[in-house]
């Protein structure tokens, strides 16, 4: 049995078939927890972009309204520009 | 006619765990795909799947990912990663919903940088659901992939019934 406190990891030989379960390194543990980190980074980054991404397109879309065009013309144009 | 898609091994989780690595992985098929059907501890909605090859951290991976959540689209770009990653789910998704992920790594065997593609899912049936699409490169060795690690990177844990499949591709 293995402490709970402790991160499990479960190891499969492709060979043997054989499956170990073992609590995971301090090696481990500090490896994964950089990674993660890392991970974490660039979502956040990405995240991050795609909200200032959203917020130039309702800026830029509160700019058409304020020229006169209403929603449902700015909807149209963009479906075109899709299309 | 040759069986060309091969289970090598699987694991479906009988209780929680931090990471599940195919080790020894046999060097007779020409590709690997990874299949991956996984929920996490993590309490939110996506959490981050990483993948790590021949137990190197090293920022030795780049990668490319796209990603939306049915409001907005990103892109990033990573040149020194420590792991590549994919979205799976976290605990606060609908309940029983688990991440997905297929991951194609072509001439593992090969002498040269690995390359591999993905796309995954973070699921939740509710209000946010992220998925994603990332073109990687493993450049850490031009080693054969003799092992690969897949962890959490949000939670601490692979919840029980997470499952993980590895399959060997053959070219005839």
């Amino acid at each position: 049995m293995t402490d709970e406190t402790t991160p499990t990891a479960v190891e499969v030989n492709c060979e043997t078939q054989e499956v170990t379960t073992r609590p995971l390194t301090a090696d481990e543990i500090a490896a994964q927890a950089a990674a993660a980190q890392a991970a974490a980074d660039q979502k956040a980054a990405a995240d991050a972009a795609a909200a200032a991404q959203a917020a130039k397109l309702a800026a830029t879309n509160q700019k058409l309204i304020g020229l006169g065009l209403t929603q449902d013309d700015i909807d149209t144009l963009l479906a075109a520009a899709k299309a | 006619m040759a069986a060309t898609y091969n289970l090598i091994s699987s694991q479906v989780l009988g209780s929680s765990a931090a990471s599940v690595t195919f080790s020894s992985i046999p060097q007779t098929y020409t590709d690997l795909v990874l299949r991956i059907s996984a929920r996490s501890d993590f309490s939110g909605v996506v959490e981050n799947m990483m993948f790590s090859f021949n137990s190197d951290y090293s920022g030795s991976y780049s990668d490319t990912a796209l990603r939306g959540n049915g409001a907005a689209a990103s892109s990033v770009r990573d040149t020194s990663a420590l792991s590549i990653y994919w979205s799976a789910a976290g605990n606060i998704s609908t309940s029983n919903t688990f991440g997905s992920a297929e991951i194609y790594i072509p001439s593992y065997t090969a002498s040269q940088y690995k390359p591999l593609s993905g796309i995954g899912a973070g699921e939740t049936n509710a209000t946010t659901a992220y998925m994603g699409a990332t073109a990687g490169l493993y450049r850490g060795s031009t080693s054969a992939i003799s092992s690969i690690l897949i962890s959490v990177g949000n939670g601490s844990n692979w919840l029980t019934n997470s499952s993980f499949y590895l399959y060997g591709i053959k070219n005839s």
